[in-house]
């Protein structure tokens, strides 16, 4: 290897990932205060009042990234968990797991701000759509991923099947992604697509996007937190551990 | 605009406050959630360095 080729691997260790996290989650909090303060007050102060939703559409605000998160987080699980099979490091099914709970949870949120969307504007909590169902099994696939992991008591085994999982579940993202277009369905087409730009005024979709990067930050620095708890708990017989000064107290 | 008014969200407050409220809960639940379980990792851990370092004096 040529010196002056970065060594990607030597961040894969994670023994010099574990410090480097720990540097790293105090800026990744201050962007997300930053940003969701912002994104706040753009959303309910100076986002004008939408002429057919009222004050209502408001909820796009936090629906559609925590909506976007889902997908998102799910793509990076996938790509970690394709990581850790083929180059069997150890620290990318770490991520892959400390990723989870953060994306069940924008899932959930995804749906949960749908529904008392949908209630006030379709006048159902629920629909069987396409977007709502594919989104729904997201949600499935999340639990489905952290009940594997749960269940098998050999790490690297549970690592292994929860990749398979992960990577045959990945299908599922284009078909959330695309279901507003290959259906006919209640939900309303995509806010913003890279052919035609965006539908919406301009300061909702920047107050959007902030809240989108606000969120994004925060599952950093949330991730960045889980995976040295794990890292503790799965190396904790290593002699890097015992020198650590949080250990050695 | 008054602040009664701004909790009205004119007559979608139930829909936007849940929304909004729910998120809050779970994003402020998550970090602390993780706080303790670092610490309860950490004194594990402490606790096994310990019993390793006096099995071997």
């Amino acid at each position: 290897m040529s010196p002056r080729q970065i060594n990607w691997f030597k961040y894969s260790s994670p023994s010099t990932f574990y410090p480097l996290a720990g540097r790293l989650i105090p800026w990744f909090w201050m962007i997300t205060v930053v940003l969701i303060a912002i994104g706040l007050y753009l959303s309910f102060f100076v986002a004008p009042t939408d002429y057919k939703q009222g004050e209502g559409y408001r909820i796009i605000f936090i629906h559609v990234p925590a909506a976007w998160m889902s997908m998102f987080i799910y793509l990076v699980m996938a790509f970690w968990a394709a990581m850790g099979l083929v180059f069997n490091t150890r620290l990318s099914a770490m991520m892959v797991q400390a990723l989870a709970p953060t994306g069940a949870m924008f899932t959930f949120l995804a749906l949960w701000t749908g529904a008392f969307w949908g209630k006030p504007m379709w006048g159902t909590w629920w629909v069987w759509d396409a977007r709502l169902t594919s989104e729904l099994i997201l949600f499935f696939l999340y639990i489905g991923f952290i009940a594997l992991q749960g269940a098998i008591d050999d790490a690297r085994r549970a690592d292994r099947a929860g990749a398979i999982l992960l990577l045959v579940g990945v299908v599922n993202i284009p078909i959330i992604y695309f279901s507003v277009k290959w259906w006919n369905t209640l939900h309303q087409g995509a806010s913003v697509s890279l052919k035609s730009g965006s539908s919406m005024a301009s300061i909702m979709l920047v107050t959007m996007l902030i809240m989108a990067l606000g969120c994004w930050a925060y599952s950093i620095a949330v991730a960045l937190t889980r995976v040295r708890s794990i890292i503790l708990e799965r190396e904790h017989d290593s002699q890097w551990v015992n020198q650590l000064p949080e250990v050695r107290l | 605009m008054s602040v009664a008014e701004f909790f009205n969200m004119g007559g979608y407050a139930l829909y936007v406050w849940s929304s909004f409220g729910v998120t809050a809960v779970l994003m402020l639940a998550e970090p602390i959630l993780l706080r303790q379980r670092r610490r309860s990792v950490l004194q594990r851990v402490r606790r096994l360095h310990r019993i390793r370092s006096e099995e071997q004096q």
